[in-house]
C-alpha cells in the first residue's frame, strides 16, 4: 500500500467528499470530515517519510507512462507542501464543529463541510500533479468549492464578493488554460517535466514567451497579488470564520507554489531572469502590494477585513522573496509560506472564536474583550506579533531570511524597506489591541466567557506553533533549503 | 442590448454555431457537448434564472477606459502570442508529432476503443474525467446549499404549483411522444460512446434534458414523484463514487489507480469494463446534477410566487 | 500563406477579446457570466483548432481513413466544457441570491448599498465626526 501513497494522498478527501452525502447527519459528517482529513495529514507524513529516504516518487495514474498518461509526482517541495495544508485543514476541522453552529444554518452543514472537503482535495490535487492540465481541473474544484463556502457567511455582502470572486477566478482560470493550450502547442506534452526537457528548444519563440505571460497573469489573480487582489478582502471578511482561516492558511500558499513551480520546475530560473524582467516586475508589485495593502488594513473597520488585508501584504512578501531569484531568497519565500499559515490560521479561528460568542466582527464590538475572553484574545496578540515579526516567533524567522537574502544580493534599500514595512504592521496590530483591551465596551458583552473548548484547543495548537517554530526552525528551514536545492539542482547544473 | 432574454438566446445562438465549427474542425465529441451544454443546458439555466431577477437591465455608465486596456494589452499579448505558432492544419505541428502519435497508432491494440477521444478521456487521462466529474458534482453542491428550500414552504407551496405550460395540449401530446425517445437516444448516447461520438458526459446532459422537458410541461410535483429530490442528491453523489469507486478496485486487484488492466484477466476486455464503468458513473452524476441544479431554481421561482 | 496560416488563430483571439471585454465592462451580473462563457467557448475554438489537420477526419479509428486530427485537444476541451458550465450554473445560483438579497443585479446599486452599509459601521464607531477617515479610506481602496 505505501507504494500507492501519492494517490491516497488525493483520493481519500475526495472520495469521502461525495460520501458525505450519504451521511445526511450533520454531527457525523463534521467528524467524519475530521478523520479524513487526519488521515490525509498521516499520509503526507509518510510521504515526507518515504521522499526524504528514497527521493522524489512517481505514480503513474491508470498505469500509462508519463507524457501519455497523467503522472503525480512528489518531491520535497510539494510534500513540505502537502504537509502543511493537510495539517491546517485538520486542525481547522476540530474548531469548526462548534463555530459554524452559530455561523450556518443546521441545514446547511453537510453542504459545508463536503465543499470544505472537495475544497482540501482541490488544493492537494494540484500540489501532486505534474500535469498542467490537470493542475487546471483540481484548481476549479479547489475554486468552486471555495466560492460555495464564502457564499455561505451570513451577511449578504458574502454574496457579492463570492461573485466577484468567480468572476476574477474564472478569469484566471481561463488564463491558465490559454497558458497550458500555447506550451501544449509548442512542445505537444502537457507533463511538466516533459514540459521543462522540451521547452529550451522553442523558448526563444514568441508563443513561449505569450504562454509564460498567461500562465503568470493567471497564477497571479489566483494567489492575489496586488493589483489583482480586490476579490480577496471581501472574500475573507464574509465568509464563515472557518473558512477565512482554512483559505487564508492555505489556498494561497498553493498558488505560490504553483508559481514557484512554473518559475523553477518547467521554465527554469534561467529562462526566467534573462528572458523577461520579472526580478523586476515581482519586487515592485511585491513591495506595491507590501505598503498599499497595510496601509488599507490599517483603516479596516472589520477585523476579519483587516486581518485580510495583512494577508495581502504578507503575499507581497512571499513574492519579493521569489523576486530576488537566489537560493536564499526562495527559502526565505518558502519559510513564510509556512510561517504566514500558522499566524494567519491562529489569528483566523481566535476571531472565529470571537464571533461564536459576540456575532460580529466589527472592530468596534470586539471593545472590552480583553477581558471577557483573555485566552482568545491573547492568541489574535500573538498572532498579531507574529504579523509583525517580533523575535521568538515565526514571523521573525520569516523577516530574517527576507531580509538575509536581500542583504546577501545587495539590495539593502529593499531591506529597509521591508524592515519599514513591519512599521505598518505595528499600527494595525496596535489598533487592534487599543480596541480589545483599552477601549470600553460598545454592546453588551457582560455574558460573554471564553470561546469553547474545542475550537480554544485548535487556536492554542497554532499558538504554540507560532512559538515552537520561531525557536525550533529544523522543520520549516530544513525542508526550505532542501527543496530550494532540489528546484536550482535541476536547472542549476544544465544551464 | 437592454433585453437580457435576447442576450441569452443569442449566447445560446453562439454555441451552436459554435458546435458546428466544432464539427468541421473534426471534434465530433465536442460539437456534441457544446451543442447539448452550451446551447442547450446552459442557455435553460439563463432562462430560468432570468425568471428570477429583472429581465431589462438598467441603463448604466460604462467604465470602458480601464477595460479597454486590459482587453487592448491581452490581445497584443496574445496576437503576439499567435505569430510564431506552426500554422493551421499543419500536420508536422510538434502537437500531432510527441504525444498524440500513440493514442492513434496504439489505443486499438492497448484500450480496443475505436473512438480514440473516448480511449484518451476514460482511460489514458481517465484521471482528469475523475475530477471533471467532481467538479460537476462541486457545482451541484454548491447549486443545492445556496438554492436551499426550507421544507415548509415546500409543502405549504405544493398545492399552488401549476405547470408553467399546462394548457398546451399540442406541447403536451408532442411532448409525451418525444420524452421516451429523448431518454432512449440517452441511453443509446450513453452506452455507444466506444463507438461513435458520445459517452457519459453527453448522455447524462441529454437525460437530464428529457426529465427537464417533462418537469416544464406537467409540473414540478408531478415529477418530483418519480424523482425525489433527496433521491438525486445522493445519485449526485453515487456517480462519484462508481467512478472512484473503479480506480480503487483497480488498486486492490493490484494495478494502479484507474488501472484496468487489472479488472479482467485480458488487459483489453479490463479496459472495456472500466471505461463502461466510469463512463455510466459520470452519467449518472452529469443528469442528476443537472436535474437537481434545474429542480433548484424552479423551486426558487415557486417560492416567490407563493410569497406573493 | 503566411498570413493566411494564422488567420484561425486571429479570429479565436477577437471572440476571445470580445467575451474577455463584455465580462470587464458590463455591469450587469447576468452580462458578465453570458461573456464569460462566450470567453470560455473562444478559448475552447483555441484548441481545437490547433487539433486540426488539414484534410484529416475525426479520431475514431477506421480502416478507411490514415490521417486522423489530434485527439487530445478534443478531451481536454470536454473537460473544460464541463468545467464551465459548472461555473455557470455557481454564478446564476449567486446572482439569484443576490437578486433575493440586494434586490437588484447591477453592479452599481449592489455597491451603493454597500458603501450605506459601510458608513453606517463607520458612523456607529467613531460618531459623525469620522467623515475624513471614511475619504482617506475610499482613496485606498
Amino acid at each position: 500500500m505505501t507504494t500507492h501513497l501519492p494517490i491516497l494522498q488525493v483520493i481519500i478527501p475526495l472520495l469521502a467528499a461525495p460520501f458525505c452525502i450519504f451521511l445526511r447527519i450533520p454531527r457525523l459528517v463534521g467528524i467524519f470530515a475530521i478523520l479524513v482529513s487526519a488521515a490525509a495529514f498521516l499520509v503526507s507524513c509518510g510521504l515526507l517519510q518515504q521522499v526524504i529516504t528514497a527521493g522524489t516518487i512517481s505514480y503513474k495514474l491508470g498505469g500509462w507512462p508519463a507524457p501519455w498518461g497523467i503522472e503525480y509526482r512528489i518531491d520535497i517541495l510539494n510534500v513540505y507542501l502537502l504537509l502543511l495544508v493537510s495539517a491546517m485543514s485538520t486542525i481547522v476541522l476540530v474548531a469548526a464543529q462548534t463555530s459554524i453552529k452559530k455561523e450556518l444554518p443546521e441545514d446547511r452543514h453537510v453542504f459545508f463541510y463536503t465543499s470544505f472537503l472537495l475544497c482540501l482535495t482541490g488544493l492537494l490535487g494540484i500540489l501532486a500533479t505534474a500535469d498542467a492540465f490537470n493542475v487546471f481541473v483540481f484548481l476549479e474544484i479547489s475554486a468552486l468549492s471555495t466560492y460555495t463556502m464564502i457564499a455561505l457567511g451570513t451577511d449578504r455582502r458574502a454574496l457579492t464578493a463570492s461573485y466577484q470572486y468567480l468572476i476574477m477566478g474564472t478569469i484566471g482560470a481561463t488564463f491558465i488554460i490559454i497558458g497550458v493550450g500555447l506550451m501544449y502547442m509548442m512542445t505537444g506534452t502537457l507533463n511538466m517535466y516533459d514540459l521543462a526537457e522540451r521547452l529550451p528548444e522553442v523558448n526563444t519563440s514568441r508563443t513561449v514567451l505569450s504562454a509564460f505571460g498567461f500562465f503568470i497573469v493567471g497564477v497571479c489573480l489566483k494567489l492575489a497579488l496586488f493589483p489583482l487582489h480586490l476579490w480577496l478582502p471581501n472574500a475573507y471578511a464574509f465568509a464563515p470564520s472557518i473558512a477565512t482561516a482554512f483559505l487564508a492558511a492555505t489556498a494561497t500558499k498553493v498558488a505560490v507554489y504553483l508559481l514557484i513551480r512554473l518559475v523553477f520546475s518547467i521554465f527554469g530560473i534561467e529562462f526566467v531572469v534573462t528572458v523577461l524582467p520579472m526580478q523586476e516586475i515581482f519586487m515592485v508589485l511585491g513591495l506595491a502590494g507590501i505598503f498599499a495593502a497595510s496601509v488599507s488594513a490599517i483603516y479596516q473597520l472589520n477585523i476579519k477585513r483587516l486581518f485580510a488585508y495583512s494577508s495581502v501584504a504578507q503575499i507581497g512578501y512571499m513574492i519579493l522573496g521569489l523576486a530576488i531569484g537566489t537560493k536564499l531568497g526562495l527559502v526565505a519565500t518558502l519559510v513564510h509560506m509556512f510561517n504566514h499559515a500558522l499566524m494567519k490560521a491562529a489569528v483566523f479561528l481566535a476571531i472565529g472564536g470571537a464571533v461564536y460568542r459576540i456575532h460580529s466582527a466589527q472592530l468596534i464590538h470586539f471593545a472590552g474583550l480583553g477581558r471577557k475572553m483573555p485566552l482568545t484574545m491573547a492568541a489574535i496578540v500573538i498572532g498579531g506579533l507574529s504579523l509583525i515579526g517580533v523575535p521568538l516567533t515565526v514571523g521573525f524567522v520569516s523577516k530574517w531570511y527576507l531580509v538575509l537574502a536581500l542583504l546577501e544580493n545587495g539590495w539593502w534599500p529593499v531591506a529597509i524597506l521591508v524592515l519599514m514595512s513591519s512599521l505598518l504592521a505595528v499600527m494595525y496590530v496596535w489598533r487592534t489591541v487599543e480596541w480589545i483591551y483599552f477601549t470600553p465596551p460598545r454592546i453588551n458583552i457582560d455574558d460573554v466567557t471564553e470561546a469553547p473548548l474545542s475550537q480554544l484547543i485548535p487556536i492554542w495548537i497554532l499558538v504554540l506553533a507560532n512559538i515552537y517554530f520561531g525557536l525550533n526552525t529544523s522543520l520549516t528551514v530544513g525542508l526550505s533549503k532542501m527543496a530550494a536545492e532540489s528546484l536550482y539542482g535541476i536547472f542549476g547544473g544544465v544551464l | 442590448m437592454s433585453d437580457l432574454f435576447a442576450v441569452v438566446m443569442l449566447s445560446g445562438i453562439y454555441s451552436l454555431i459554435s458546435a458546428s465549427l466544432f464539427l468541421d474542425l473534426d471534434a465530433v465529441d465536442v460539437a456534441f457537448t457544446e451543442a447539448s451544454v452550451g446551447a442547450g443546458i446552459s442557455t435553460l439555466l439563463m432562462l430560468a434564472s432570468l425568471k428570477l431577477v429583472s429581465r431589462y437591465q438598467k441603463k448604466t455608465r460604462y467604465k470602458p477606459i480601464l477595460a479597454f486596456f486590459v482587453v487592448v494589452t491581452t490581445g497584443a499579448m496574445l496576437i503576439y502570442g499567435t505569430l510564431d505558432m506552426p500554422h493551421f492544419g499543419t500536420a508536422d505541428a510538434p502537437v500531432h508529432t510527441h504525444v498524440a502519435p500513440r493514442y492513434l497508432n496504439e489505443s486499438m491494440g492497448e484500450i480496443g476503443v475505436p473512438n480514440v477521444v473516448t480511449s484518451v478521456l476514460a482511460s489514458y487521462r481517465g484521471y482528469d474525467t475523475l475530477g471533471e466529474t467532481l467538479v460537476i458534482f462541486t457545482a451541484g453542491i454548491g447549486v443545492m446549499a445556496l438554492l436551499m428550500v426550507s421544507k415548509q414552504t415546500k409543502q405549504e407551496s405544493k398545492k399552488l404549483i401549476p405547470a408553467d405550460m399546462q394548457q398546451q395540449i399540442i406541447l403536451r401530446i408532442v411532448a409525451k411522444m418525444m420524452i421516451p425517445l429523448i431518454l432512449m437516444f440517452a441511453l443509446y448516447v450513453q452506452f455507444h460512446g466506444d463507438y461513435g461520438p458520445g459517452g457519459g458526459f453527453q448522455a447524462g446532459v441529454i437525460f437530464a434534458a428529457g426529465i427537464i422537458l417533462y418537469t416544464m410541461l406537467f409540473g414540478l410535483s408531478t415529477s418530483q414523484e418519480v424523482f425525489k429530490a433527496t433521491t438525486i442528491e445522493l445519485f449526485t453523489a453515487a456517480g462519484v463514487l462508481l467512478y472512484g469507486g473503479v480506480g480503487v478496485v483497480c488498486m486492490l486487484l493490484g494495478g494502479n489507480f484507474l488501472d484496468y488492466d487489472f479488472l479482467k484477466h485480458d488487459p483489453v476486455h479490463g479496459q472495456h469494463l472500466g471505461i463502461l464503468l466510469v463512463e455510466l458513473g459520470v452519467g449518472i452524476t452529469v443528469a442528476s446534477v443537472m436535474m437537481i441544479i434545474f429542480f433548484k431554481f424552479t423551486w426558487r421561482t415557486v417560492k416567490h410566487k407563493y410569497k406573493k | 500563406m503566411n498570413i493566411l496560416g494564422l488567420y484561425n488563430y486571429w479570429i479565436v483571439v477577437v471572440l476571445m477579446l470580445i467575451g474577455f471585454y463584455i465580462v470587464i465592462a458590463h455591469e450587469n451580473l447576468i452580462k458578465k457570466l453570458v461573456g464569460l462563457s462566450i470567453f470560455q467557448t473562444s478559448v475552447f475554438f483555441f484548441y481545437i483548432s490547433m487539433g486540426k489537420i488539414t484534410g484529416a477526419t475525426a479520431p475514431i479509428l477506421d480502416e478507411k481513413y490514415e490521417l486522423y486530427s489530434n485527439p487530445l485537444p478534443h478531451v481536454l476541451i470536454l473537460t473544460a466544457i464541463v468545467v464551465g458550465i459548472a461555473t455557470t450554473a455557481l454564478g446564476l445560483a449567486l446572482v439569484v441570491r443576490i437578486q433575493e438579497a440586494y434586490g437588484s443585479i447591477e453592479e452599481r446599486d449592489i455597491q451603493e448599498q454597500d458603501a450605506h452599509d459601510q458608513l453606517e459601521c463607520q458612523l456607529e464607531a467613531y460618531g459623525p465626526s469620522s467623515m475624513e477617515i471614511s475619504d482617506e479610506q475610499e482613496q485606498d481602496e
